[in-house]
Parts: structure tokens; C-alpha cells; sequence
């Protein structure tokens, strides 16, 4: 479970181009929920998914994952509790290496590392066994570098690391957004199955609407570094873009008169 | 043409800056870090081994000890740029200048002459070899040991890590590597290699002088890049043979200069010369691959 309070977080503070990207988000996460995070530019999502990988430390706030408090733990003290895909498909892995070496970086995530050969041979059955799950021929290709694979594949490899290891909750951040539609369907496709199969708790921010729905058990928004609406169960079931596009339009109403109400 | 005692002489010194070149690879190609901390921790190396062996030590104690010196010079430098944010050229850069002082105050002057002393060298002058094979013998089998060291530890689960913090620190971090860590670890392995190379210098050349360390960045990359262009760097291992076949070419192209008449190259002329070859071993590569590509062309 991933418990975010009241995180605040400002860019630049201090300068003209002082952003406040987070403004008290708050949101919980329950074990086995597959959440789809919608907004728009500068809404915070990037942000928000950032500040629970560590990337970014928030200004003020807790993260807890799993009852450990990890707001102010570096990105790869996280890495054991937090999975991510990143949105560039050629962020997720090492092209210099191959994807066996790939793969065994990812089996020891959040784990020591010692001096003993990465690749061992009893990894090697695991490692074929999940690549051949993606249909792509890449279990005959262990050796081959990872820079020889399509940008699609490469997501795709990079979602199978990220679901090598057990994680309290995995991070999607927009992972389809640079890849062509066929690509992006079938990545969507295999996010999903894994998800199910594996019953991870997700977390996927995601720029289409349609997507946002169509996947996932929960929707939530954001607006202005807050969620501005979150849905789930039968609430959540039949909702169409266009009733979305409506909510949003209601909320944006809402937070405007919000800020007139503040400035005024 | 060149005497066999030049030959083997030119052998010898490629073979102590194969580890040079070891460290390079290390630190510009492993760990995307341009380190110049090299052309202090070679005269540090060459220092600390010099005096440890006129106190009396032995010679092999002394020139693991220079390894460790080198090791902390190239830690600081990582610190520099890891905890304090300082840009990588720049915080080497810094350490350097320093070691400069380092080194003078090591030796308490600035050469220390090593005749007559006993060095890693001597017990293997009463081998049946020539006076001038023996450094080679020896040298190779340290370049060896090196390079298969080295070699194991790239295909570690530590060493792995360390390749992925130098090629991309973002996702190296997502897995749980501590990047920090890693360059700082790589950083001083790196310098460790040419602390052994100044100290193996130092008793090859029978001296430890505080400028012998200017220039050794150049000749370093120079052997990496030569090697490069020699043997493609598809594997570790490969990388690994590139640097001390690019070091070992790299010497003999320089007797070859120096040697041949008709050129009228003289000992001065040496920086001219590694900028050149450099040069040609950064773009003879293109040219080669336009070549082939121009002549499958004709074959289609």
C-alpha cells in the first residue's frame, strides 16, 4: 500500500520562474489496485510519479510504501518497494548491454550486489521463460545488445524488468506515449497481463483519456498539483471520454472560481 | 629500422601503459567520466613505490601499496564531483594540481633515482633471458593478471552495476544501484591501475620524477582509442586487449618516428607526434567503415 499526504513541492522557489508543481496531493493506493492517473500538462503527474520513485524529494509531505516512511530515501534506496517504466523506451534499459546482462541487472533490483558473475546460469530459464511470454522471439537473443531491438521492444523488455522482482507498487510513466499506435496497443496489452497475472499494484499516468479508462480499476486526476476527482468500482464502469471531458470542465469551473475565490 | 633493444624497450613501455590504458577505459569509456587525475596518480604511483623501496620495503609491498595511492587520489576526485557537485573534468583537474604537491612532498624532492636498489625486477635478471626481455616477461604476466581481474569483475554483479551507472545512471538508479557509489568505486579502481602502471615505470626506468606524469592522459587515450580502432570493442574482454594492443602499437609507432631517418623526427618532436597519431586513430575508423561501405556499394 502507498499512503502520499499533503506533498508540496515548488520548483525554482525563490526565482521569476518559481513553479508550484505539487500543492498538498494526497492519495492512497491500496494493494492490488491498478490506478490510471489523467491531467493536463503541468498538472503534476510527472511530478507526482517522480516524487514517489525519488527522484525528486518533496519540500514537505510523507510518502509511506508499505508501512516503511521512504520520503526522504534516494531513488535507489526506494528501488526495492518502487518499479518503474519510464516514458522513453531507450531510458528503461542499457543498449550497451545485452539483454541477458539487462534482465540480471533488474533480478537483483533493491538488493546487494556482490562480486559473484551477474548472469548466472540458473537465471537463465526465468529470463527465457518471461521473454518468451511476450511473443517477440527475444528468448533466442539473450546475448544480442539491447540497442539491436525496436523502441517497442525495448518497452516492452523494460516492463518485464520492472516485473522480474516483487515491488509494492509498480510506476507507468506515460510508457506508450513515444511509441506508434500498433506498438503502443500491444505494450498497453502486455501491461495489463501482467498486471492481472502477477496482481501488482500500478500506478499509470497516462495523456489519453480513452486509455485511462480502458485500463485499470481506478481513474484519478489531477489539476494544479491536487487530485481534483478520483473514481473507482461502479462509478468508474460505462464512463465514456466525453463524461470525463465533462467532469473535467466541471472541476476546471471549480478551481478556477477557487483561485478567484483566493485572489479576490 | 629499429634495433631489437628499441623493439623490446617500445614493448616495454606499451605494456605499463596498457594499464594505464586499462584505467582510461575504465573511467572514459565504463563510467562516461573524463578523468585527468591520471597525470598525477602516475607520478604518485612512481612516488610512493620509490620510496617505500629506499626505505627498504619490499619491492612488490611498495608497488601495492602505490595501487592503494592511486586508489585515494582517484576517490578523491569521484568525492569531489559525487558529494560536493563539482563537474567531473574539473574536480580531476583539481585533484591533479594537487597531487603535484602530493608527489614533491612523497619524495621530499623532485626525482628519486633507483639504481643499484632491489625492484620487482631483479630476481628475474637471473633468469637465462636478455637484459632488455625481462621487463617484458614480467610486464606481460602483470598485464595479464590485470587484464583477466578485470576483466571477472566487469561480469560481476557489482561490476555490471558499474557498467550500467556509466552508460545510463537513470535507469541504474530505478534498479537500486547506488550510482554514487559506483563511480566513486570506479573512479579509484581506475587510478589503482595507473598507480601500478607509475610504480612499474619507476623501477622499469630505474627513477620517479615528479614530471613524469605530464602527458600521460594523452598517451593513455591515445593507446584506448588506437586500440579501438584495431580491435572493435564488441566485449569486455575486447575492450580490455583493445587498450594494451592500441598501448603496445602506440610505442612502436613512436620508435618507428623517432627511428626512421628519412622523417628527421627527433625526441622533441614527440607531443607533435602522439597528436598526430591520435588524430588519425579518431578518424581512420570512419574513413575505413566509408571505404568498406563505398566498396559493397560497387559489389550490389
Amino acid at each position: 500500500m502507498i499512503t502520499a499526504t499533503d506533498l508540496r513541492l515548488t520548483f525554482g522557489k525563490g526565482t521569476p520562474l518559481e513553479n508550484p508543481a505539487l500543492r498538498g496531493m494526497s492519495l492512497t493506493v491500496n494493494q492490488g489496485e491498478f490506478v490510471t492517473v489523467i491531467g493536463s500538462n503541468g498538472a503534476g503527474k510527472s511530478t507526482f510519479l517522480n516524487a514517489l520513485a525519488g527522484e525528486t524529494l518533496v519540500d514537505s509531505g510523507t510518502i509511506v510504501v508499505d508501512n516503511v516512511n521512504v520520503t526522504k530515501l534516494p531513488t535507489h534506496k526506494r528501488a526495492g518497494r518502487v518499479a518503474r517504466v519510464f516514458q522513453d523506451p531507450l531510458a528503461g534499459t542499457c543498449e550497451g548491454l545485452s539483454i541477458e546482462e539487462n534482465l540480471a541487472l533488474a533480478i537483483k533490483r533493491g538488493q546487494r550486489r556482490g562480486l559473484s558473475t551477474a548472469v548466472k546460469k540458473q537465471y537463465m530459464e526465468q529470463f527465457k521463460e518471461s521473454l518468451s511470454s511476450l511473443n517477440l522471439g527475444l528468448e533466442n537473443r539473450l546475448g544480442d545488445k539491447m540497442g539491436l531491438l525496436s523502441g517497442g521492444q525495448r518497452q516492452a523488455v523494460s516492463l518485464l524488468m520492472a516485473s522480474l522482482t516483487p515491488s509494492a507498487i509498480l510506476l507507468l510513466d506515460e510508457h506508450t506515449a513515444a511509441l506508434d499506435p500498433k506498438t503502443a496497443a500491444f505494450v498497453l496489452e502486455l501491461t495489463t497481463k501482467i498486471i492481472e497475472d502477477q496482481k501488482l499494484t500500478a500506478l499509470m499516468v497516462t495523456h489519453s483519456m480513452k486509455q485511462a479508462l480502458e485500463v485499470g480499476t481506478r481513474t484519478v486526476m489531477l489539476h494544479q498539483g491536487q487530485v481534483v476527482f478520483d473514481i473507482e468500482g461502479k462509478d468508474r464502469e460505462g464512463l465514456e471520454v466525453k463524461d470525463l471531458l465533462e467532469l473535467f470542465e466541471k472541476q476546471r469551473g471549480l478551481s478556477v472560481d477557487d483561485d478567484s475565490l483566493l485572489l479576490g | 629500422m629499429l634495433s631489437e633493444i628499441a623493439f623490446y624497450g617500445a614493448v616495454e613501455t606499451g605494456l605499463i601503459y596498457g594499464l594505464v590504458a586499462f584505467g582510461i577505459y575504465l573511467s572514459f569509456r565504463v563510467l562516461d567520466f573524463p578523468d585527468l587525475t591520471v597525470d598525477g596518480s602516475f607520478p604518485l604511483g612512481a612516488a610512493v613505490a620509490a620510496v617505500l623501496i629506499m626505505e627498504g620495503w619490499n619491492p612488490w609491498l611498495a608497488t601495492g601499496s602505490a595501487v592503494l595511492a592511486g586508489m585515494a587520489a582517484g576517490a578523491v576526485t569521484a568525492i569531489l564531483n559525487v558529494k560536493l557537485n563539482i563537474l567531473n573534468l574539473l574536480a580531476s583537474i583539481l585533484t591533479m594540481i594537487a597531487l603535484y604537491s602530493v608527489n614533491l612532498r612523497v619524495m621530499g624532492r623532485p626525482n628519486i633515482a633507483l639504481l643499484g636498489e632491489e625492484t620487482v625486477l631483479t630476481p628475474w635478471y637471473s633468469l637465462d633471458l636478455a637484459y632488455h626481455q625481462v621487463p617484458v616477461l614480467l610486464f606481460s604476466i602483470v598485464i595479464l593478471i590485470s587484464l583477466i581481474l578485470l576483466w571477472r569483475f566487469m561480469k560481476s554483479e557489482t561490476g555490471l552495476a558499474m557498467r550500467a551507472t556509466g552508460a545510463n545512471p537513470r535507469m541504474a538508479r530505478a534498479q537500486g544501484i547506488a550510482t554514487g557509489t559506483m563511480i566513486i568505486l570506479g573512479v579509484a579502481v581506475s587510478n589503482g591501475m595507473v598507480g601500478l602502471a607509475g610504480a612499474l615505470f619507476a623501477q622499469s626506468q630505474g627513477a620517479a620524477d615528479v614530471t613524469m606524469g605530464v602527458g600521460v592522459i594523452v598517451i593513455g587515450l591515445a593507446s584506448l582509442i588506437g586500440g579501438e580502432a584495431v580491435i572493435t570493442p564488441s566485449t569486455v574482454v575486447r575492450a580490455l586487449i583493445a587498450c594494451v594492443v592500441g598501448a603496445i602499437i602506440y610505442r612502436l609507432a613512436i620508435a618507428f618516428a623517432l627511428n626512421a631517418d628519412f622523417l628527421g623526427l627527433q625526441a622533441q618532436d614527440l607531443n607533435l607526434i602522439t597528436a598526430v597519431l591520435v588524430t588519425l586513430a579518431i578518424v581512420l575508423p570512419g574513413v575505413r567503415s566509408s571505404l568498406v561501405s563505398k566498396l559493397t556499394r560497387k559489389k550490389a
